[in-house]
């Protein structure tokens, strides 16, 4: 009798240890395998995937999109890579609605939206993140995967005890070896990360690309926040555009690029190239470890009374009101730095000349919203559309 | 590569190890406690989380 029930209870367990296994394993499939459409603008002229540049990264999760937007009027060449850390989702949106609106009236553009695809299929285990959030265009709505900060340990796996940058031979956290802005320039038998950063550097070699930019978002309690940091071969387009937003339009600082700070996209990428990187970064009180509930509101609004309650308390490198940190605002503020860039690249460097046209401005972004400006994948032909 | 496939055959192990002492276990408390800890391990083996 006692042996019976014993079976029972046990049979029960495994029914609901079951069901919850099968919907979990469901939902965390359906995350992994959701593609974003990606509407060419007419600026594209190409899309090719990062694997054309390093035949070993071909087919995997890494092997993103590279969209070439090229004017056909010798230039300069910008590449704009967005979602290095997939929970930062300005990031992304800014470089899709670049390639789904600007185009280069001289030089080129490259675009990777998703820079390190895999961790975009997986969100921070215990953070309790949104697999997705969406966005309200003027055709519906449109949904999108939030990642992580790191690579997915299903592509990456094991991690070191302790890793060990290359070639610097600096020590960095473990899980960095999946951390994309901590493997740069990488190498071709490293890591996932360190591949994937090895095949951009091929990219920017191959492409003669003169100028990187590399978008972020961060914490407010984190002090590299609502700012510039660029490598000394762009310090002075970088101080010029900081200058001149934050007398014009928006705050944005101003950093140097640490010389003894490595594996970080804004040192390696100009160390070990022709290209001077600048990193941009955005507000995004959602990364605040004092947050509040930690859900797709929070994401897209980015208001949270616990945050605000920390700006109190001068616990923050970044102000905060009761309007938060809109995604709308987080975008525009890339998209808008991104534009100024190329303007004072070009006066700086003429004969790198990189004139785009197509931008939203930032009044646009933030009294329409960023949706207004992604287009409807079921009304163009489809080899107008692109899968992320 | 090696590494990996080296760390799914110990997951294997491990949640074998854990569900035979589901099946074994005499005592509810104990069986549910195995089931909970071996939801990671089976997720990990079937590439899903």
């Amino acid at each position: 009798m006692k042996a019976n029930r014993e079976w029972i209870i046990k049979g029960i367990a495994l029914a609901v240890w079951a069901g919850v296994l099968v919907s979990s394993g469901i939902a965390f499939a359906q995350h992994r395998q959701y593609k974003e459409a990606v509407v060419l603008g007419a600026g594209v002229v190409d899309v090719r995937t990062l694997g054309d540049y390093f035949e070993p990264l071909k087919g995997t999760t890494n092997d993103c999109n590279i969209y070439i937007l090229d004017s056909g009027v010798p230039g300069g060449t910008l590449l704009i890579m967005g979602a290095v850390h997939a929970e930062e989702p300005a990031t992304n949106l800014a470089a899709q609605l670049i390639v789904e609106n600007a185009s280069a009236t001289t030089g080129r553009i490259i675009v990777a939206i998703h820079e390190n695809r895999s961790g975009s299929t997986v969100t921070r285990p215990g953070d309790a993140y949104p697999q997705f959030f969406t966005i309200e265009t003027d055709w519906g709505e449109k949904k999108f995967r939030m990642g992580d900060r790191w690579a997915n340990p299903l592509d990456s796996w094991p991690d070191p005890e302790t890793y060990v940058h290359y070639p610097s031979g600096q020590l960095l956290a473990y899980m960095d070896v999946r951390n994309m802005n901590r493997t740069w320039p990488g190498r071709p038998n490293g890591s996932l990360a360190e591949r994937t950063s090895y095949a951009f550097m091929r990219l920017i070699e191959e492409e003669g690309v003169d100028l990187t930019i590399d978008l972020h978002e961060a914490e407010l309690e984190y002090p590299i926040i609502g700012t510039i940091v660029a490598h000394q071969g762009a310090l002075d387009v970088a101080a010029m555009v900081s200058m001149m937003l934050t007398a014009q339009e928006f705050t944005i600082g101003m950093e140097i690029s640490p010389l003894a700070l490595h594996g970080l996209s804004h040192r390696e990428i100009g160390d070990f190239s022709d290209s001077p990187c600048i990193l941009l970064e955005a507000p995004e009180p959602f990364l605040d470890r004092v947050r509040g509930v930690t859900d797709e509101a929070l994401l897209l609004t980015g208001q949270d009374e616990f945050v605000m309650k920390a700006g109190e308390h001068g616990l923050l490198y970044w102000p905060i009101d009761e309007n938060g940190w809109p995604i709308d605002i987080r975008v525009a503020r890339h998209v808008r730095t991104i534009e100024k860039i190329t303007e004072l690249w070009t006066r700086f460097h003429p004969d790198e000349a990189m004139v785009v046209a197509g931008f939203p401005t930032y009044n646009e972004m933030v009294e329409l919203g960023v949706g207004h400006f992604f287009h409807d994948p079921s009304t163009v032909s489809q080899d107008r559309v692109a899968f992320e | 590569m090696t590494i990996m496939i080296v760390y799914y055959a110990i997951t294997a192990f491990f949640g074998a190890v854990l569900f035979w002492n589901f099946v074994k276990s005499k005592d509810v408390q104990k069986a549910i406690l195995y089931l909970v800890i071996l939801m990671p391990f089976v997720l990990r083996v079937f590439r899903l989380k």
